[in-house]
């Protein structure tokens, strides 16, 4: 039976509300590919920063349900809307979570810190002037500032301090938000990451990444940024060319 | 919102230093059943406040839980209290009522279930 993930007829939605989109696939499909690994994983606490529709931490649920009982789900969005509307979503399809509205996760920040065993990520990735991000309204569902990276570098400390020891976080970026940086930087924190799922669309070429800690120390120190940054550069072309061929 | 996710919450205005435990205003609470899963709540119950717990729940009309921490042995031998515990933690459902931060009394609204943790500026 294939699994089940979250169906667009039950999205709930809103004007003010970011609909399910090419980033939100793409990223519920890197969590179909990686399924095995999450179920082996065997999460206890995960959550979604930045939930939308609720499309994406519904699919999750979904996904683990059978396999993984006994999860607790939180996701949290600063849209008052996009909360309410994941709330519905959730309930259409017959799921829960405790969804809370607030800026990335900093009222979980201080008791959560070291528990979340996996995090999901579709942020405002969309490079855009700076006086955009944050604003009231759908526009801060996708405006990122400069290079898109705005929101998204301030969500990698929290997600930092968050995770587990064995935690994992998935993201989704745009190759114009320069994702061999991001890799880089977790990496200088003692994160190995991948690239779960590459998908060129007509705007945009989307990336999810995968983050987790790395035990290796030793690579960590062996290896210089010019090096790291070519090895993602050629990993990501090679899986470029895959999608074309 | 669940007394898990309760015991989770701290407020963040700047310049507070206990933010936590928020005191529960319930307006409504309902109750949803959830699979009983013991592995779960052991998980669990090493992360958990207690006190913060004990007192949300009596909040929520909930006063069976014992008023000082267990010590965790019970967690293999005692099933009636984990039994209590999972409902506590997993079935009463803060729909609304408020937030109510301990040190500066800022209250935070909770609708349909949903706890609104914004700030203002000046907050931030
Ligand atoms: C690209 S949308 C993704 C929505 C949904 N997760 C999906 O994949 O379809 C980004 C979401 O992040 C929310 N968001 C933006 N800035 C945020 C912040 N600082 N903290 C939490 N959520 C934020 C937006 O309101 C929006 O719902």
């Amino acid at each position: 039976m294939p699994s089940r993930i979250a169906e667009i007829r039950l999205v709930s939605s809103h004007r003010e509300v970011y609909e399910p989109c090419d980033d939100s696939f793409a990223l519920v499909d890197a969590l179909l590919a990686d399924r095995t690994n999450l179920i082996d994983h065997n999460p206890k606490i995960c959550m979604e920063i930045g939930c939308g529709s609720g499309y994406v931490i519904t699919s999750l649920i979904l996904l683990l349900k059978n396999e993984v009982p006994g999860v607790h789900y939180l996701a949290t969005d600063t849209n008052p809307i996009a909360t309410r509307v994941t709330k519905e979503t959730l309930q259409a399809h017959g799921v829960d979570a405790d969804v809370i509205c607030t800026d990335i996760a900093s009222c979980l920040e201080k008791r959560l810190a070291g528990s979340v065993d996996v995090i999901v990520v579709n942020p405002p990735y969309v490079p855009t002037p700076e006086y955009e991000v944050g604003m009231e309204g759908i526009a801060s569902a996708w405006a990122g500032g400069e290079n898109g990276r705005t929101v998204i570098d301030k969500i990698l400390p929290v997600v930092d301090l968050l995770l587990s020891e064995k935690g994992w976080f998935y993201l989704v970026t745009l190759t114009s938000n320069f994702p061999a940086e991001i890799c880089l930087m977790m990496r200088k924190k003692g994160y190995a990451s991948r690239i779960v799922v590459q998908r060129s669309t007509e705007e945009e070429n989307l990336l999810i990444l995968k983050f987790w800690r790395d035990k290796d120390e030793e690579s960590l120190k062996k290896e210089t940024s010019s090096s790291f940054v070519s090895q993602f550069s050629r990993s990501l072309s090679s899986l470029m060319e895959k999608q074309w061929r | 919102m669940r007394l898990i996710t309760h015991n989770m919450l701290s407020c963040n205005i700047k310049g507070v230093a206990n933010g936590f435990p928020l005191l529960i205003e319930a307006g409504k609470v309902i109750e949803k059943e959830v699979d009983f899963n013991p592995d779960f709540l052991r998980h669990m119950f090493a992360k958990i406040e207690w006190k913060a717990l004990v007192e949300g729940a009596r909040s929520m009309g909930y006063a069976e839980l014992p008023e000082d921490s267990p010590d965790a042995t019970v967690l293999d031998s005692d099933e009636s209290f984990l039994k209590k515990l999972h409902h506590a933690l997993l079935e009463l459902h803060l729909e609304e009522g408020a937030l109510v931060c301990p040190e500066t009394g800022r209250k935070f609204p909770v609708n349909k279930g949903i706890p609104n943790m914004l700030l203002h500026e000046d907050e931030v």
